[in-house]
Protein backbone atom coordinates (compact mmCIF):
# COMPACT_ATOMS: atom_id res chain seq x y z
CA UNK A 1 0.00 0.00 0.00
CA UNK A 2 3.09 2.14 0.45
CA UNK A 3 4.52 1.97 -2.60
CA UNK A 4 1.23 2.38 -4.38
CA UNK A 5 0.82 5.55 -2.43
CA UNK A 6 4.42 6.21 -3.50
CA UNK A 7 3.81 5.74 -7.01
CA UNK A 8 0.80 8.26 -6.83
CA UNK A 9 2.75 10.89 -5.22
CA UNK A 10 5.81 10.58 -7.94
CA UNK A 11 2.96 10.73 -10.73
CA UNK A 12 1.41 14.23 -9.06
CA UNK A 13 4.63 15.52 -9.22
CA UNK A 14 5.17 14.60 -12.31
CA UNK A 15 2.18 15.91 -13.29
CA UNK A 16 2.44 19.13 -11.41
CA UNK A 17 5.86 19.82 -13.44
CA UNK A 18 4.11 19.12 -17.03
CA UNK A 19 1.15 21.03 -16.92
CA UNK A 20 3.87 24.27 -15.89
CA UNK A 21 5.99 23.00 -19.20
CA UNK A 22 2.86 22.24 -21.29
CA UNK A 23 3.13 24.67 -24.56
CA UNK A 24 -0.45 23.50 -25.53
CA UNK A 25 -3.17 24.68 -23.55
CA UNK A 26 -5.54 22.04 -24.48
CA UNK A 27 -2.47 19.35 -23.45
CA UNK A 28 -2.32 21.27 -19.92
CA UNK A 29 -5.38 20.51 -19.00
CA UNK A 30 -5.88 16.92 -20.04
CA UNK A 31 -2.75 16.31 -17.69
CA UNK A 32 -4.29 18.48 -15.03
CA UNK A 33 -7.90 16.39 -14.97
CA UNK A 34 -5.73 13.79 -14.68
CA UNK A 35 -3.44 15.53 -11.33
CA UNK A 36 -7.25 15.48 -10.00
CA UNK A 37 -8.36 11.70 -10.63
CA UNK A 38 -5.19 10.71 -8.53
CA UNK A 39 -5.33 12.79 -6.19
CA UNK A 40 -8.89 11.79 -5.55
CA UNK A 41 -7.31 8.30 -5.18
CA UNK A 42 -4.95 9.21 -2.37
CA UNK A 43 -7.81 11.20 -0.71
CA UNK A 44 -9.39 7.38 -0.70
CA UNK A 45 -6.20 6.21 0.62
CA UNK A 46 -5.66 8.71 3.17
CA UNK A 47 -9.28 7.68 4.65
CA UNK A 48 -10.92 10.58 3.58
CA UNK A 49 -13.72 9.38 0.75
CA UNK A 50 -15.55 12.73 1.11
CA UNK A 51 -13.36 14.70 -0.03
CA UNK A 52 -12.30 12.25 -2.54
CA UNK A 53 -15.94 12.40 -4.05
CA UNK A 54 -15.97 15.50 -4.34
CA UNK A 55 -12.09 16.14 -5.78
CA UNK A 56 -13.48 13.28 -8.60
CA UNK A 57 -16.66 15.58 -9.14
CA UNK A 58 -15.46 19.44 -9.44
CA UNK A 59 -11.62 18.79 -9.73
CA UNK A 60 -11.52 16.30 -12.51
CA UNK A 61 -15.21 16.61 -13.96
CA UNK A 62 -16.22 20.35 -13.37
CA UNK A 63 -13.67 22.49 -13.80
CA UNK A 64 -12.00 20.88 -16.16
CA UNK A 65 -15.05 21.21 -18.66
CA UNK A 66 -15.02 24.66 -17.60
CA UNK A 67 -11.53 25.21 -19.04
CA UNK A 68 -12.49 23.17 -22.15
CA UNK A 69 -15.76 25.63 -22.84
CA UNK A 70 -13.43 28.72 -21.75
CA UNK A 71 -10.63 27.58 -24.49
CA UNK A 72 -13.58 27.23 -27.02
CA UNK A 73 -14.66 30.52 -26.37
CA UNK A 74 -11.48 32.22 -27.04
CA UNK A 75 -10.77 29.80 -30.07
CA UNK A 76 -7.52 28.49 -28.66
CA UNK A 77 -8.64 24.69 -29.71
CA UNK A 78 -7.83 24.53 -33.45
CA UNK A 79 -9.58 22.47 -35.55
CA UNK A 80 -8.36 21.32 -38.92
CA UNK A 81 -10.92 22.50 -41.17
CA UNK A 82 -9.15 21.54 -44.29
CA UNK A 83 -8.95 17.80 -43.67
CA UNK A 84 -12.50 17.31 -42.28
CA UNK A 85 -14.18 19.14 -45.91
CA UNK A 86 -12.04 16.77 -47.58
CA UNK A 87 -13.44 14.03 -45.94
CA UNK A 88 -16.39 14.97 -46.18
CA UNK A 89 -17.03 14.92 -42.75
CA UNK A 90 -18.65 18.52 -42.07
CA UNK A 91 -21.87 17.28 -41.58
CA UNK A 92 -20.96 15.48 -37.93
CA UNK A 93 -18.53 17.36 -36.51
CA UNK A 94 -19.64 20.24 -34.58
CA UNK A 95 -17.13 22.66 -34.97
CA UNK A 96 -16.24 22.57 -38.70
CA UNK A 97 -19.30 24.26 -39.70
CA UNK A 98 -18.98 26.88 -37.38
CA UNK A 99 -15.20 27.26 -36.37
CA UNK A 100 -13.16 30.08 -37.01
CA UNK A 101 -14.21 33.41 -38.80
CA UNK A 102 -18.28 32.74 -38.97
CA UNK A 103 -18.03 32.03 -35.59
CA UNK A 104 -16.17 35.41 -34.64
CA UNK A 105 -17.77 37.23 -36.57
CA UNK A 106 -21.08 36.33 -34.89
CA UNK A 107 -19.80 37.15 -31.85
CA UNK A 108 -18.72 40.73 -33.07
CA UNK A 109 -22.72 41.02 -34.62
CA UNK A 110 -23.84 40.17 -30.63
CA UNK B 1 -64.90 54.17 0.35
CA UNK B 2 -62.56 55.71 -2.24
CA UNK B 3 -64.37 56.82 -5.63
CA UNK B 4 -62.39 55.51 -8.79
CA UNK B 5 -61.67 58.46 -10.95
CA UNK B 6 -62.31 58.38 -14.26
CA UNK B 7 -59.87 57.73 -17.04
CA UNK B 8 -59.81 61.58 -18.47
CA UNK B 9 -59.58 63.06 -15.31
CA UNK B 10 -56.74 60.34 -14.20
CA UNK B 11 -54.41 61.83 -17.56
CA UNK B 12 -53.99 64.94 -16.23
CA UNK B 13 -53.07 63.93 -13.08
CA UNK B 14 -48.74 63.67 -12.18
CA UNK B 15 -49.27 60.47 -11.29
CA UNK B 16 -50.45 59.45 -14.61
CA UNK B 17 -47.57 61.25 -16.31
CA UNK B 18 -44.78 59.85 -13.76
CA UNK B 19 -45.88 55.75 -14.13
CA UNK B 20 -45.91 56.43 -18.08
CA UNK B 21 -42.56 57.93 -18.06
CA UNK B 22 -41.60 54.88 -14.94
CA UNK B 23 -42.86 52.28 -18.08
CA UNK B 24 -40.91 53.96 -20.58
CA UNK B 25 -44.04 54.53 -22.52
CA UNK B 26 -43.61 58.20 -23.03
CA UNK B 27 -40.57 59.92 -23.67
CA UNK B 28 -41.63 63.67 -22.49
CA UNK B 29 -38.01 65.30 -24.19
CA UNK B 30 -38.83 63.15 -27.50
CA UNK B 31 -40.41 65.20 -30.16
CA UNK B 32 -40.87 68.01 -27.67
CA UNK B 33 -37.16 69.37 -27.69
CA UNK B 34 -35.03 69.77 -30.96
CA UNK B 35 -32.18 67.43 -30.84
CA UNK B 36 -29.44 67.72 -33.88
CA UNK B 37 -28.88 63.95 -35.21
CA UNK B 38 -25.22 63.05 -34.35
CA UNK B 39 -22.60 62.99 -36.95
CA UNK B 40 -20.27 59.80 -37.94
CA UNK B 41 -17.22 60.29 -37.46
CA UNK B 42 -14.52 59.88 -40.39
CA UNK B 43 -11.60 58.95 -40.62
CA UNK B 44 -9.73 59.96 -43.76
CA UNK B 45 -7.49 56.91 -45.32
CA UNK B 46 -4.46 58.50 -45.06
CA UNK B 47 -4.25 58.39 -41.31
CA UNK B 48 -5.25 55.15 -41.01
CA UNK B 49 -2.43 54.06 -43.80
CA UNK B 50 0.25 56.31 -41.56
CA UNK B 51 -0.89 54.62 -38.35
CA UNK B 52 -0.70 51.37 -40.06
CA UNK B 53 2.90 51.71 -41.16
CA UNK B 54 3.93 53.27 -37.40
CA UNK B 55 2.38 49.84 -36.11
CA UNK B 56 4.46 47.92 -38.46
CA UNK B 57 7.33 50.04 -37.86
CA UNK B 58 7.04 49.52 -34.27
CA UNK B 59 6.73 45.89 -34.22
CA UNK B 60 9.63 44.74 -36.90
CA UNK B 61 11.88 47.14 -34.41
CA UNK B 62 10.59 45.21 -31.09
CA UNK B 63 9.99 41.62 -32.00
CA UNK B 64 13.75 42.20 -34.46
CA UNK B 65 15.04 39.84 -31.20
CA UNK B 66 18.53 38.86 -33.09
CA UNK B 67 19.77 42.44 -33.82
CA UNK B 68 18.02 43.40 -30.77
CA UNK B 69 20.54 43.60 -27.87
CA UNK B 70 18.16 45.37 -25.42
CA UNK B 71 15.43 42.46 -25.64
CA UNK B 72 18.25 39.42 -25.27
CA UNK B 73 19.77 41.29 -22.45
CA UNK B 74 15.65 41.60 -21.15
CA UNK B 75 15.27 38.11 -21.40
CA UNK B 76 18.13 36.52 -19.79
CA UNK B 77 17.70 39.22 -16.79
CA UNK B 78 13.80 37.97 -16.95
CA UNK B 79 14.85 34.29 -16.63
CA UNK B 80 17.33 34.78 -13.72
CA UNK B 81 15.01 36.77 -11.64
CA UNK B 82 12.14 34.05 -11.61
CA UNK B 83 14.94 31.54 -10.75
CA UNK B 84 16.02 33.83 -7.68
CA UNK B 85 12.32 34.79 -7.17
CA UNK B 86 11.23 31.35 -6.87
CA UNK B 87 14.30 29.80 -4.89
CA UNK B 88 13.87 32.81 -2.16
CA UNK B 89 10.05 32.12 -1.79
CA UNK B 90 11.22 28.60 -1.35
CA UNK B 91 13.68 29.40 1.34
CA UNK B 92 11.45 31.85 3.12
CA UNK B 93 8.71 29.13 3.42
CA UNK B 94 11.10 26.17 4.40
CA UNK B 95 12.82 28.74 7.05
CA UNK B 96 8.56 29.48 7.90
CA UNK B 97 7.70 25.95 8.57
CA UNK B 98 10.70 25.00 10.19
CA UNK B 99 9.37 26.93 13.50
CA UNK B 100 6.00 25.37 13.06
CA UNK B 101 5.95 22.18 16.38
CA UNK B 102 6.16 18.33 15.58
CA UNK B 103 3.40 16.87 14.38
CA UNK B 104 1.93 14.61 17.57
CA UNK B 105 3.24 17.00 19.75
CA UNK B 106 0.86 16.67 22.90
CA UNK B 107 1.09 20.45 23.81
CA UNK B 108 0.34 21.58 20.01
CA UNK B 109 -2.18 23.92 19.71
CA UNK B 110 -4.30 21.62 17.38
CA UNK B 111 -4.17 19.18 20.57
CA UNK B 112 -7.24 20.88 22.06
CA UNK B 113 -10.61 20.49 23.61
CA UNK B 114 -12.59 20.89 20.68
CA UNK B 115 -11.85 17.78 18.62
CA UNK B 116 -11.96 15.64 21.52
CA UNK B 117 -15.75 17.10 22.27
CA UNK B 118 -16.38 16.67 18.28
CA UNK B 119 -15.10 13.33 18.29
CA UNK B 120 -16.45 12.03 21.66
CA UNK B 121 -20.27 13.83 21.81
CA UNK B 122 -20.81 14.22 18.07
CA UNK B 123 -22.88 10.98 17.69
CA UNK B 124 -24.94 12.14 21.22
CA UNK B 125 -25.32 15.37 20.19
CA UNK B 126 -25.87 15.45 16.27
CA UNK B 127 -27.32 11.78 15.81
CA UNK B 128 -25.28 11.53 12.74
CA UNK B 129 -23.08 8.43 11.69
CA UNK B 130 -21.04 10.60 9.22
CA UNK B 131 -18.86 12.68 11.86
CA UNK B 132 -17.30 15.14 8.90
CA UNK B 133 -21.13 15.74 8.31
CA UNK B 134 -22.39 15.99 11.42
CA UNK B 135 -19.45 18.82 12.35
CA UNK B 136 -19.93 21.10 8.92
CA UNK B 137 -23.61 21.06 9.59
CA UNK B 138 -24.86 21.64 12.66
CA UNK B 139 -21.54 22.79 14.94
CA UNK B 140 -20.43 24.63 11.75
CA UNK B 141 -23.27 25.82 10.29
CA UNK B 142 -22.72 28.96 10.11
CA UNK B 143 -19.66 28.69 8.11
CA UNK B 144 -21.88 26.59 5.97
CA UNK B 145 -24.13 28.78 5.24
CA UNK B 146 -21.72 31.42 4.21
CA UNK B 147 -20.29 29.27 1.67
CA UNK B 148 -23.69 28.84 0.29
CA UNK B 149 -23.92 32.30 0.03
CA UNK B 150 -20.52 32.57 -1.96
CA UNK B 151 -21.73 30.18 -4.00
CA UNK B 152 -25.05 32.09 -4.71
CA UNK B 153 -23.12 35.45 -5.68
CA UNK B 154 -20.62 33.88 -7.37
CA UNK B 155 -23.67 32.55 -9.93
CA UNK B 156 -24.81 36.17 -10.22
CA UNK B 157 -21.83 37.98 -10.76
CA UNK B 158 -21.05 34.91 -13.30
CA UNK B 159 -24.37 36.35 -14.80
CA UNK B 160 -23.81 39.79 -14.85
CA UNK B 161 -20.99 39.28 -16.63
CA UNK B 162 -21.65 36.65 -19.40
CA UNK B 163 -25.83 36.68 -19.89
CA UNK B 164 -26.63 37.45 -23.33
CA UNK B 165 -29.63 39.45 -23.83
CA UNK B 166 -32.83 36.59 -24.93
CA UNK B 167 -33.34 38.14 -28.27
CA UNK B 168 -29.95 37.99 -29.06
CA UNK B 169 -29.88 34.49 -28.48
CA UNK B 170 -32.49 33.33 -30.42
CA UNK B 171 -31.08 35.09 -33.34
CA UNK B 172 -27.52 33.39 -33.17
CA UNK B 173 -29.32 30.03 -32.89
CA UNK B 174 -31.64 30.17 -36.46
CA UNK B 175 -27.72 31.70 -37.73
CA UNK B 176 -26.25 28.36 -36.98
CA UNK B 177 -27.78 25.72 -34.66
CA UNK B 178 -24.48 23.81 -34.22
CA UNK B 179 -22.75 26.54 -32.78
CA UNK B 180 -23.41 25.71 -28.80
CA UNK B 181 -23.13 22.28 -29.18
CA UNK B 182 -22.56 19.16 -31.19
CA UNK B 183 -25.66 17.74 -32.86
CA UNK B 184 -26.57 13.79 -32.80
CA UNK B 185 -23.21 12.75 -31.56
CA UNK B 186 -23.13 9.10 -31.26
CA UNK B 187 -21.16 8.04 -29.06
CA UNK B 188 -21.50 11.28 -26.87
CA UNK B 189 -25.19 10.33 -26.76
CA UNK B 190 -24.78 6.89 -26.12
CA UNK B 191 -22.72 7.42 -23.45
CA UNK B 192 -24.51 9.70 -21.86
CA UNK B 193 -27.79 7.51 -22.11
CA UNK B 194 -26.01 4.86 -20.41
CA UNK B 195 -24.80 7.15 -17.71
CA UNK B 196 -26.85 9.98 -16.97
CA UNK B 197 -30.05 7.55 -14.58
CA UNK B 198 -26.67 6.51 -12.68
CA UNK B 199 -25.06 9.85 -11.92
CA UNK B 200 -28.41 11.18 -11.57
CA UNK B 201 -29.49 8.72 -8.84
CA UNK B 202 -25.32 8.24 -7.52
CA UNK B 203 -25.57 12.00 -6.73
CA UNK B 204 -29.69 11.78 -4.83
CA UNK B 205 -27.87 8.90 -2.60
CA UNK B 206 -24.99 10.89 -1.99
CA UNK B 207 -27.19 13.72 -0.63
CA UNK B 208 -29.78 11.74 0.89
CA UNK B 209 -27.21 9.54 2.56
CA UNK B 210 -24.86 12.98 4.05
CA UNK B 211 -25.30 12.26 7.76
CA UNK B 212 -24.83 8.45 7.11
CA UNK B 213 -22.26 7.91 4.59
CA UNK B 214 -19.36 9.52 3.33
CA UNK B 215 -20.41 12.57 1.06
CA UNK B 216 -23.57 15.03 1.98
CA UNK B 217 -24.42 18.49 0.15
CA UNK B 218 -21.62 19.79 -1.40
CA UNK B 219 -20.49 16.44 -3.03
CA UNK B 220 -23.87 15.04 -4.37
CA UNK B 221 -24.38 18.76 -5.58
CA UNK B 222 -20.93 18.72 -7.48
CA UNK B 223 -22.39 14.81 -8.80
CA UNK B 224 -25.67 15.77 -9.90
CA UNK B 225 -24.36 19.36 -12.05
CA UNK B 226 -21.95 17.16 -13.88
CA UNK B 227 -24.87 15.23 -14.79
CA UNK B 228 -26.26 17.80 -15.61
CA UNK B 229 -23.72 19.19 -18.07
CA UNK B 230 -23.19 16.06 -19.52
CA UNK B 231 -26.76 15.48 -20.31
CA UNK B 232 -26.60 19.00 -21.80
CA UNK B 233 -23.90 18.75 -23.97
CA UNK B 234 -25.32 15.39 -25.21
CA UNK B 235 -29.12 16.08 -25.97
CA UNK B 236 -28.52 19.93 -26.16
CA UNK B 237 -30.14 22.97 -24.81
CA UNK B 238 -33.60 22.62 -25.71
CA UNK B 239 -34.77 19.03 -23.97
CA UNK B 240 -32.53 20.14 -20.82
CA UNK B 241 -35.28 23.24 -20.81
CA UNK B 242 -38.35 20.58 -20.95
CA UNK B 243 -36.82 19.74 -16.94
CA UNK B 244 -34.73 22.67 -16.23
CA UNK B 245 -35.08 25.85 -17.54
CA UNK B 246 -34.28 29.56 -15.89
CA UNK B 247 -37.52 29.61 -13.76
CA UNK B 248 -37.02 26.36 -12.46
CA UNK B 249 -33.30 26.91 -11.66
CA UNK B 250 -34.31 30.44 -10.12
CA UNK B 251 -37.33 28.79 -7.68
CA UNK B 252 -34.63 26.08 -6.58
CA UNK B 253 -32.14 27.94 -6.00
CA UNK B 254 -33.50 30.79 -3.81
CA UNK B 255 -36.08 28.29 -2.01
CA UNK B 256 -32.82 26.61 -1.17
CA UNK B 257 -30.68 29.64 0.46
CA UNK B 258 -34.20 30.60 1.92
CA UNK B 259 -35.13 27.57 3.85
CA UNK B 260 -31.11 27.05 4.93
CA UNK B 261 -31.36 30.58 6.10
CA UNK B 262 -34.89 29.36 8.04
CA UNK B 263 -33.83 26.74 9.40
CA UNK B 264 -30.30 27.80 10.42
CA UNK B 265 -31.53 30.50 12.08
CA UNK B 266 -33.82 28.86 13.85
CA UNK B 267 -31.12 26.50 15.23
CA UNK B 268 -28.54 29.13 15.71
CA UNK B 269 -31.31 31.46 17.86
CA UNK B 270 -32.04 28.70 20.24
CA UNK B 271 -28.51 27.07 20.55
CA UNK B 272 -27.34 30.91 21.40
CA UNK B 273 -30.12 31.35 23.77
CA UNK B 274 -29.70 28.17 25.65
CA UNK B 275 -33.14 27.10 24.64
CA UNK B 276 -34.29 23.73 23.56
CA UNK B 277 -34.46 23.37 19.64
CA UNK B 278 -37.41 20.38 19.46
CA UNK B 279 -35.68 18.72 16.67
CA UNK B 280 -35.96 14.97 17.34
CA UNK B 281 -32.45 13.58 16.67
CA UNK B 282 -33.65 10.28 15.68
CA UNK B 283 -31.93 6.64 15.96
CA UNK B 284 -28.33 6.65 14.25
CA UNK B 285 -27.79 5.27 11.20
CA UNK B 286 -31.76 5.90 9.95
CA UNK B 287 -32.41 7.89 7.24
CA UNK B 288 -34.61 9.78 9.11
CA UNK B 289 -32.02 11.28 11.66
CA UNK B 290 -29.70 13.33 12.37
CA UNK B 291 -31.73 16.13 13.21
CA UNK B 292 -31.01 19.13 10.78
CA UNK B 293 -28.67 17.94 8.79
CA UNK B 294 -30.50 16.17 6.42
CA UNK B 295 -32.97 19.20 5.13
CA UNK B 296 -29.58 21.32 5.18
CA UNK B 297 -28.12 18.38 2.86
CA UNK B 298 -30.83 18.84 0.36
CA UNK B 299 -30.93 22.80 0.64
CA UNK B 300 -26.66 22.74 -0.02
CA UNK B 301 -27.20 19.88 -2.62
CA UNK B 302 -30.48 22.00 -4.65
CA UNK B 303 -27.54 24.91 -4.40
CA UNK B 304 -24.43 23.53 -5.64
CA UNK B 305 -26.21 21.42 -8.43
CA UNK B 306 -27.61 24.77 -10.04
CA UNK B 307 -24.32 26.88 -9.54
CA UNK B 308 -22.32 23.52 -11.35
CA UNK B 309 -24.79 23.80 -14.32
CA UNK B 310 -25.57 27.22 -14.43
CA UNK B 311 -21.78 28.11 -14.49
CA UNK B 312 -21.54 25.62 -17.71
CA UNK B 313 -24.73 26.92 -19.05
CA UNK B 314 -23.18 30.54 -19.23
CA UNK B 315 -19.48 30.05 -20.28
CA UNK B 316 -21.04 27.69 -23.36
CA UNK B 317 -23.73 29.88 -24.23
CA UNK B 318 -24.86 32.98 -22.24
CA UNK B 319 -28.02 32.00 -20.88
CA UNK B 320 -29.40 29.19 -19.06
Amino acid sequence: MKLFQMILMVFLVVCAISVSFSKNLLNSILIYMSYSLVMSVIWVCLQSPDLAITEAAVGAGVTSILFFATLKKIHAIQIERGKDERAGLTEGIPEASGGGQKEASCDEQA
Amino acid sequence: MSKLKPQKEYEKTVAFHFFRWLSGQKDPYLGEVEMLPQKEREIPKATILERMTEKQMIRDKVFDVENNKGIRAFRKVYVVSAILFCIILTGLLLYTVSYLPRTGNYANPDNNVVSQRYIEKGLQETGALNIVSGMILTYRAFDTFGETNVLFIATCCVMILLMVDDAILKKQEVKNDRRFEPKNDMILQGTAFALCPIIFIFGIYVILNGHLSPGGGFSGGAILGAGLILYVSAFGFKKTQKFFNEHIYKVAKITALCMYGIIGSYFYITGANGVDNHIPLGLPGHILSGGIILPIDICVGLEVACTMYAFYALFRRGGL
